[in-house]
């Protein structure tokens, strides 16, 4: 196949109502602007991680509020905490604190 | 010695001795827990004359109380007072009672403290009424500092203090003892006066107006309260805040010395912890207190309530970081580093975090300069574009080294505590420097600029491009005009008070336009609220705190804010109407060029 340099996402279905959402409350009750975010993607396209690899904050952030926990600990720890994404959002996400209670609620047990 | 013996005195001597029992047992304790570094610099410093200013601090600091003299006059007099007037008191009486030959040629140590109780006369030696008036006096200079200290607990806004320091039990029954014990001494002293006539100017005074009836009966009891008074101050001392008196000696001892504070909690901490005398100083100018009313973070809470191992969770993360406290301290404590002691994460697994980072291809820049923008800079393109045209007009040679792909330097991660990763990325950018074999680094973020500065090990000058602009302009690399604006300059808090930065960006703002003064600037200044510090305040609140900035800047109506740090300009140019430049862009719109 042609290398176009980039690649299609693998269709998923997420059933919600499987899901159990307690972890995206604590966060909310954490980081109470986390349930402003529009989806504008403008924090991945400002973050300094992400120009060396695929790290997607904005789809860090769906998988999350999803309940798709898999590997979403191992791939928070690839965040410099520059802080750029909190300062570019339009909605005044403060998303680098969400990053850092994400690692913190995800890492508890 | 039964001559000068009385048991009301027992419970000032077994006070004393518990006091000093206490304090050396902690001391001993703390000093065990100095760490392998720290302690090096203790011996290798133990013998030097660094001793000299130290102890000329310790004087000026511990007794005179200059530091917080020079913020507020009057409650420099109220710690002078209380502190060098009682220091005199007891060496004064000290002397007298030395000099006074005694019935069977014992001096007891407490012959001093009650010397009008057991000497009747004033004294049978030269100059004996001399000293019985200085020591009238120096009671006198402790009583008005202890009227002082009481009008400040009525109404602290006398004293210019908007918010005094709410205390825990201890700190408040010390205080009491502290408040009786120069009223009792003065009444004890009054009492004895009126019935042996050897008071001075002001207890003769007083003295005189009782009857000797009365005098005579509660003579003993008065000294019996004053005897009570201080041994109960000295056993609750070092468990209270006054812990400070002895424990800030030591500190500016062991500064003087090098001592530094670690990343995590040693011996020293303990020292600085026992320094704090709460006086308050940290909360009346805190942003989080002045703007949001939260008013149980500042330093002098979040060090009680390490002290007294009280478990309030939030309080450590909950700062700007701005060190605004830092240089409001008359015990100049190392708060910020203590700060950054308790968010440290510790230990953790970091492998295979940053592995991404190693795409970074090495770069040869023999003979060129490095200019760091940082990560915010990319967020302010300005600086960056304006900074490479002034490289270019300098004709200097240079390598944007974060152009396309910015690591980030480490110091946000470091600032929440996590460390190990900080040091993950500190060892990526080093070893990308070291292989790119610059001479100089230029970095146009003050928060980069001050991780370069202290953490960084790299063996080339690394400045802030304020400081490289001011060299450019002072050595006539590039040439400015002055334009005609009225700008008025933000301190940026990591470039200001993080490495003391303030004279290269004014000499360079004076070079190329009209500098004119803000309400509260160099140490003083505001924090521009669009902090990395901070991680539980949201943006609402730090709007709140930004704006008051700018109130700040306002002061003087200028037509143009300047600031020196991408995040304050980020934080500001949403606040007003007016242009809010970089230092960096100033000088780049006034080059003058050469034809």
């Amino acid at each position: 196949m042609i290398n176009f340099g980039y690649s299609i996402a693998q269709t998923r279905v997420v059933n919600l109502d499987n899901c159990n959402f307690d972890k995206l409350e604590q966060l909310e009750k954490i980081v109470p602007s986390f349930k402003r975010c529009m989806n504008c993607g403008a924090c991945t396209a400002t973050c300094s991680a992400q120009q060396f690899t695929g790290f997607n904050i904005r789809k860090i952030k769906s998988m999350y509020q999803q309940a798709q926990y898999d590997k979403l600990a191992k791939e928070l720890e690839q965040c410099m905490l520059c802080g750029k994404c909190t300062l570019v959002c339009p909605r005044g996400v403060s998303l680098r604190p969400a990053v850092m209670n994400m690692r913190k609620i995800l890492n508890t047990k | 010695m039964s001559e000068y013996f009385n048991p009301f005195v027992l419970p000032f001597v077994l006070g004393t001795i518990f006091l000093f029992g206490i304090c050396i047992w902690k001391y001993v304790r703390w000093f065990k827990q100095l760490d392998r570094l720290q302690r090096a610099v203790i011996r290798k410093n133990i013998l030097s004359w660094k001793i000299l200013p130290a102890l000329w601090e310790c004087f000026c600091e511990g007794l005179l109380h200059l530091r917080i003299s020079r913020k507020n006059f009057v409650l420099g007099y109220m710690h002078r007072s209380i502190a060098f007037g009682w220091f005199l008191l007891i060496a004064v009486g000290f002397v007298e009672s030395h000099i006074t030959p005694t019935v069977d040629g014992a001096h007891p140590f407490w012959l001093a403290i009650f010397y009008r109780f057991f000497i009747h006369s004033h004294g049978t030696f030269k100059g004996a009424m001399l000293l019985t008036t200085i020591m009238d006096a120096l009671l006198l200079y402790v009583l008005s500092g202890i009227l002082l200290a009481m009008v400040k607990k009525i109404y602290s806004r006398a004293l210019g203090m908007k918010k005094a320091t709410k205390h825990v039990i201890f700190d408040r029954f010390a205080k009491a003892s502290l408040w009786c014990i120069f009223p009792l001494r003065l009444l004890s002293e009054s009492l004895s006066a009126s019935i042996y006539h050897n008071g001075g100017f002001l207890t003769q005074t007083i003295g005189n107006w009782f009857p000797i009836e009365f005098a005579a009966t509660f003579e003993l009891t008065s000294w019996t309260l004053y005897s009570i008074a201080l041994g109960t101050f000295f056993v609750t001392l070092p468990f209270s805040r006054y812990m400070h008196i002895f424990t800030e000696i030591l500190l500016i001892i062991f500064r003087k010395w090098g001592v530094r504070e670690t990343n995590v909690r040693t011996g020293y901490t303990m020292y600085e912890l026992s320094a704090c005398s709460r006086c308050g100083m940290c909360i009346d100018h805190c942003p989080l207190n002045t703007e949001l009313g939260i008013n149980n973070v500042q330093s002098v809470y979040f060090l009680r309530n390490l002290r007294y191992k009280m478990d309030k969770p939030d309080v450590a993360d909950n700062c700007l970081l701005c060190a605004r406290c830092a240089s409001d301290c008359p015990v100049n404590i190392d708060l910020m580093a203590i700060r950054q002691q308790e968010r440290n994460k510790g230990e953790l697994d970091t492998a295979g975090n940053y592995t991404y980072l190693d795409k970074v291809q090495p770069f040869n820049a023999i003979g060129r300069i490095g200019y760091f923008g940082g990560c915010m800079s990319h967020l302010t393109p300005g600086i960056t574009q304006s900074m490479k045209t002034i490289f270019e007009a300098a004709g200097q040679k240079y390598w944007f080294m974060d152009e396309d792909r910015s690591i980030c330097c480490g110091r946000p991660l470091i600032q929440q505590g996590y460390n190990q990763q900080a040091a993950d990325l500190r060892r990526k950018v080093t070893e990308h420097i070291k292989k790119s074999r610059i001479t100089m680094l230029v970095t146009s973020c003050p928060i980069c600029y001050q991780t370069f500065k202290k953490d960084y090990k790299l063996n080339i000058p690394v400045v802030h491009h304020t400081e490289y602009l001011q060299m450019l302009i002072k050595s006539g690399r590039i040439k400015v005009r002055k334009d005609d604006l009225r700008t008025v300059y933000h301190d940026p808090c990591e470039l200001g008070r993080g490495c003391g930065i303030y004279k290269e960006p004014r000499q360079v703002l004076k070079a190329t336009t009209h500098l004119v003064k803000a309400k509260q600037e160099g140490e003083d200044s505001l924090c521009c609220g669009i902090t990395l510090g901070d991680s539980l305040i949201d943006i609402d609140q730090q709007k709140k705190i930004r704006d008051a900035a700018v109130n700040n800047l306002m002061y003087k109506k200028p037509d143009m804010i300047a600031t020196a740090c991408p995040m304050c300009k980020k934080a500001f140019v949403h606040s007003t109407t007016l242009p809010v430049k970089d230092i960096a862009e100033i000088v780049c719109e006034n080059l003058k060029t050469d034809n």
